[in-house]
């Protein structure tokens, strides 16, 4: 006979692992989306941009190319498109082109949104060009960063995994209690001798080792691939890894603890999922933001995770700098835990 | 004596305005095998679902051989059944490893997985996953996981609805020969009143939240509805007033456009030869006849004016 945790830790794994295709989402796609974004981060090949050219001569050529850059800083193609000028601000407004170079006698005048980084950075090196430079340098001065840790390869898989823990969690806790509750499945377990404690912990205990699972593939994928490094404590990342799951597994049982409905509960889970999803800095910094935005997304658990994970991973960061936000992520979990356990609706 | 298994007594439930249970007073004895018979909505459930204690009642009180969920849930759990209305198992896990995962809560092991996997027919389906079986193999195993923990109280609720009749017997057989072998009581809800009279000793009727009458088939029937039916059809319509042994009618009803009548009369046996004998003289054709005992369809109609599946 076996124990019911056991069987009930059982039953979650061959609840998920029986769907392929809920094991492409929550294992391989993390995997895809860092090997995608990391090839296209850093084998960056040479860029196409294209500018509308207003001359004074309407017998030019249609269109032509001019490649400006060097080996060291990479080569940016301008193709020049000849257009009326009100023929390149509709291209402009369509986003075709960020810049239309009007050639008023020998003068070049440049119209473009100053607000628009691309559109700053082709004015800048055509106005070199078309100055006569190749560049406003030649490149000597620019010393190209590839070491490991300050790739965005190093800046993205910390924050991949921190994310591959919270969806997890989010869908494989909340969703599936939602649905079993829906179901009519939890009731009918309630109804038996089983330990509501021993339904929680098989929960936490198969998800925790389901997600570690899916943050090892990843950062074996990563290491095998781009050569990433922990450059911290490996056993602080993986105490740092147990308080997220711990975070997230709150929130979702506190997320999926009233409601029955599994529409209901998608746009609860999507409530709390994609504003840290889109603002936590997985995949761009959240730098960006206005300050007071900054000080509001630092409170995020995934931002929170997030950052120390990277911390550990490109910082090489220990111990003493994890204790706080592993307080803060265990604190958090718990405290979600206990209040969704006590709403908690079986029936 | 009798020994009671279960109890309720001036039981109230409501559901925002809806009283779904309105003041049930029910004694089950051990062995009994009491159907909860109603149309959708009677309160069967609701009242079902407080015996299993799934719901509080708003008031009144509940007793399983003599203790109350509020203070012996642990022992009830493990003395009681039961088969919800509408459950879906997970799944992606097989027939076995359900019952395995159910009977892990009673701290039971695989050989009863396997004893009940025999006594519901479901051995050969054991690797099947439960998103692949039929409905009646569904309910066979939602059955079979109530009768893991051999439960001294059995409560199923509509565990046969939505079956076509073969699976609906099978069931039944398995139902019967439990009653033989272990003596369970058992608390079946239904709307086919068949399923009720075949199965169990005591029919409790029960509408709108009450129960309107309770007792053996023969009891309710000679209680509260008096006659036999004889429903015919002719080649022409029939009055009342032709129709000899006027004494011996009840009721009477003719459908002119179906050319169709039903009859209620004190006794078939002494009515029948009569009304032959007038259709024989009157040179009336009779299409067909059949004579019929009342059953609990006719008696809940004649209590609440509606059939038990409207």
């Amino acid at each position: 006979m076996k124990h019911p945790i056991v069987l009930l830790v059982l039953t979650n794994f061959r609840e998920f692992l029986r769907q392929p295709g809920a094991v492409f989402w929550a294992v391989f796609f993390p995997v895809l989306m860092a090997g995608g974004l990391g090839l296209a981060f850093t084998q960056k090949g040479e860029l196409n941009q294209k500018i509308a050219f207003v001359g004074n001569d309407q017998t030019e050529e249609k269109s032509w190319s001019k490649k400006v850059g060097n080996e060291t800083t990479g080569f940016t193609n301008y193709e020049f498109l000849n257009v009326g000028f009100d023929e390149g601000l509709v291209l402009l407004k369509r986003g075709t082109v960020d810049l239309i170079v009007k050639k008023e006698g020998e003068d070049y005048k440049y119209h473009f949104d100053p607000l628009n980084p691309e559109a700053q950075l082709a004015y800048i090196n055509l106005t070199a060009a078309l100055n006569g430079n190749q560049t406003l340098s030649n490149g000597e001065d620019v010393v190209p960063l590839k070491e490991i840790g300050s790739r965005y390869i190093d800046f993205l898989v910390p924050g991949l995994m921190a994310m591959g823990v919270m969806m997890s969690c989010m869908w494989g806790i909340s969703y599936g209690l939602i649905e079993k509750r829906s179901k009519m499945l939890l009731r009918r377990m309630v109804a038996t001798p089983m330990r509501k404690a021993h339904f929680m912990t098989a929960l936490l205990v198969s998800r925790t080792v389901m997600s570690a699972i899916e943050a090892s593939i990843l950062v074996v994928f990563s290491w095998f691939f781009f050569d990433i490094h922990i450059e911290g404590s490996f056993s602080a990342l993986v105490v740092l890894y147990l308080s997220g799951t711990l975070a997230f597994a709150g929130i979702a049982i506190l997320t999926a603890s009233r409601t029955d409905n599994t529409y209901v509960g998608n746009g609860i889970l999507n409530a709390v999922v994609m504003p840290m999803m889109i603002l936590s800095g997985i995949f761009f910094s959240y730098h960006g933001f206005p300050d007071w935005a900054v000080s509001v997304i630092r409170l995020f658990p995934l931002t929170i995770f997030a950052d120390t994970a990277r911390a550990i991973f490109i910082e090489g960061a220990g111990w003493s700098q994890i204790v706080l936000p592993v307080g803060v992520l265990a604190g958090l979990g718990l405290v979600c835990m206990s209040i969704g356990m006590k709403v908690f609706k079986w029936y | 004596m009798k020994e009671v298994q279960i109890a309720a007594r001036q039981v109230i439930k409501h559901f925002k305005d809806v009283k779904a249970v309105n003041g049930i007073d029910l004694t089950i004895y051990k062995g009994e095998f009491v159907a909860l018979l109603g149309p959708n909505g009677a309160g069967k459930t609701t009242l079902v679902e407080m015996i299993e204690g799934i719901q509080k009642p708003d008031s009144g009180e509940i007793k399983l051989k003599g203790m109350t969920w509020a203070e012996h849930a642990g022992q009830l759990h493990q003395i009681i059944g039961l088969s919800l209305q509408e459950t879906r198992f997970i799944e992606k896990l097989r027939v076995r490893e359900t019952l395995e995962l159910f009977a892990s809560f009673y701290g039971l092991g695989s050989e009863r997985v396997e004893e009940v996997l025999e006594l519901v027919n479901l051995t050969e389906k054991q690797k099947a996953f439960t998103d692949k079986l039929s409905g009646g193999q569904r309910q066979r195993m939602a059955l079979g996981i109530s009768l893991l923990n051999e439960p001294e109280i059995l409560l199923l609720d509509e565990p046969t609805t939505g079956l076509d009749p073969n699976a609906r017997r099978e069931l039944w057989d398995i139902l019967l020969n439990l009653r033989k072998r272990k003596g369970t009581t058992l608390i079946l809800t239904t709307h086919y009143m068949e399923e009720a009279a075949y199965l169990c000793d005591r029919i409790v009727i029960m509408d709108q939240g009450n129960i309107l009458a309770e007792g053996t088939l023969k009891q309710l029937l000679s209680k509260h509805v008096k006659g036999e039916i004889i429903d015919f059809t002719v080649d022409r319509p029939m009055e009342r007033d032709v129709l000899p042994g006027q004494q011996a009618i009840l009721n009477y009803t003719f459908d002119k456009d179906t050319l169709s009548g039903e009859l209620l009369v004190t006794d078939i046996v002494k009515f029948l030869p009569d009304f032959l004998l007038y259709v024989q003289q009157e040179k009336i054709q009779i299409d067909s006849l059949e004579c019929r005992k009342l059953t609990l369809d006719d008696l809940f109609t004649s209590m609440t004016g509606r059939h038990i599946n409207q």
